[in-house]
């Protein structure tokens, strides 16, 4: 039973590590500001697709991971994460009926929610207000959600993750 | 929600003491293999252009070198009977400034990106080479900036160029003392506060004037390409642009305090005083 139950969870972390690995691959210049937040929007999918698994200390986990990784203060993604997790696991049941492009729209306001809380932090502690370009990250990101959806969808029925 | 409090925790830790230095290591250590596996075409590539360059080509690169170290010598030759003339001088004037040797070692890029919105860099060296927070960072032309988080591994640099970051300078012609500030752009520094009548003109190289202890004196930092004088206004606009190629450099000099001053420490692996052998 317990076997059964935790199916699949390498292949839970193996996405996370291929969203950590995109996120810093090494791009050039001008494509940097467009560069989809992969671990949100992955986190986002197993959050609806498993609240009962992965949640807000998986978030958690992730954004630590993610603030190393990207050099900023230890905390900054752990807390958007984590809060990000917290509202797709309460609003899972709602955001899964929803057709593809009002899920998208809340995957939206959910990315928009990590750049602003990390733009607050930036401001708290002093570092300069970010390029209008900065919120094209999130615009990105949830114009690619149907296709992650998709994606996401057929490895999680192929490797029967539960 | 405790996770919550406890990340908002972490921030102020992280923000205001630096405890957490031990859990960042940790988890660089958990994040290193994402960061090799991302660097890994990149290096693999070069070592391909390596082994499979020809012949020729070594030949070639071999002589140009061959050239560049005579000429590099010659200098060196001339550098040194200056530096024993100038402690002479010096020893005249009984002045405590002392050149010790600073050992340094030769660390390398990993190619992968951080936060779009810092300039900081990940190097492929750390507390295994004895590297340590706040050391300065050099590349071949100048300052390049210095580290702010050693994990065992790897470790962060801060480039001159990012807005939380200032570096203590001098105007190299007459030793005018100011801070040169980070911008944000990549090829631009901002030095505040500078007099209107301040003797500061376009094209003076501004080189670390050693104030604050963190960097070594004289080595160039930047070259300043504006200087702006508003009559209504108390202070100059002077803008310099960064010597060090700090968008092109793949490998970056570490330096050490100098042997004479402090603590011993543990030498570093491979010292760049020997002639570049060491292919990192």
């Amino acid at each position: 039973m317990n076997l059964t139950r935790h199916h699949g969870g390498t292949l839970i972390l193996l996405t996370f590590a291929i969203a950590m690995l995109l996120t810093i691959i090494p791009l050039s210049d001008s494509f940097r500001a467009l560069r989809p937040d992969w671990v949100a929007l992955t986190l986002i999918f197993w959050c609806l697709a498993l609240p009962y698994r992965v949640s807000v200390g998986s978030g958690f986990v992730a954004g630590l991971l993610l603030d190393v990784l990207t050099g900023t203060l230890l905390g900054q993604h752990a807390l958007a994460l984590s809060l990000i997790a917290y509202v797709c696991v309460r609003l899972h049941q709602r955001i899964r009926i929803y057709p593809m492009w009002q899920q998208a729209l809340t995957v939206l306001v959910l990315l928009i929610l990590h750049q602003l809380v990390t733009l607050w932090i930036d401001s708290i502690i002093g570092r300069p207000s970010r390029p209008p370009s900065y919120w094209l990250q999130s615009l990105v990101s949830a114009a690619l959600w149907p296709l992650v959806y998709r994606l996401m969808t057929a490895l999680r029925v192929n490797f029967s993750v539960q | 929600m405790g996770l919550v409090l406890l990340s908002i925790g972490f921030m102020t830790v992280d923000h205001r003491e630096h405890h957490l230095d031990s859990v960042r290591g940790g988890l660089s250590v958990l994040v290193y293999p994402l960061q090799w596996l991302v660097d890994l075409p990149g290096s693999t590539s070069e070592w391909f252009r390596e082994s499979l360059s020809t012949r020729r080509e070594l030949q070639e690169e071999n002589a140009s070198l061959r050239t560049q170290q005579l000429l590099l010598n010659t200098q060196l030759q001339k550098l040194e009977s200056l530096e024993a003339e100038n402690r002479r001088l010096r020893a005249l004037l009984d002045s405590s400034f002392q050149v010790g040797k600073r050992p340094m070692l030769i660390a390398g890029l990993l190619s992968v990106d951080m936060d779009p919105y810092r300039h900081q860099i990940e190097l492929n060296k750390g507390t295994l080479d004895h590297l340590f927070e706040g050391q300065p960072l050099l590349d071949s032309q100048g300052v390049m900036g210095q580290l702010i988080h050693v994990g065992p591994f790897t470790a962060t640099a801060m480039l001159i160029t990012d807005p939380s970051h200032a570096i203590p300078v001098q105007v190299n012609r007459n030793g005018l003392r100011t801070i040169a500030l980070g911008t944000g752009a990549i090829d631009r520094l901002e030095l505040p506060h500078i007099p209107d009548n301040a003797d500061i003109r376009v094209g003076d190289l501004l080189v670390t004037s050693g104030l604050g202890g963190r960097f070594p004196p004289g080595y160039p930092v930047a070259e300043v390409i504006d200087v702006e004088q508003d009559p209504g206004r108390a202070f100059s606009h002077v803008t310099a642009r960064p010597r060090a190629l700090l968008d092109r450099s793949r490998e970056v000099l570490v330096v050490w305090p100098p042997e004479l001053e402090g603590p011993p420490r543990p030498p570093p692996a491979s010292t760049a005083d020997e002639p570049a052998n060491s292919d990192t």
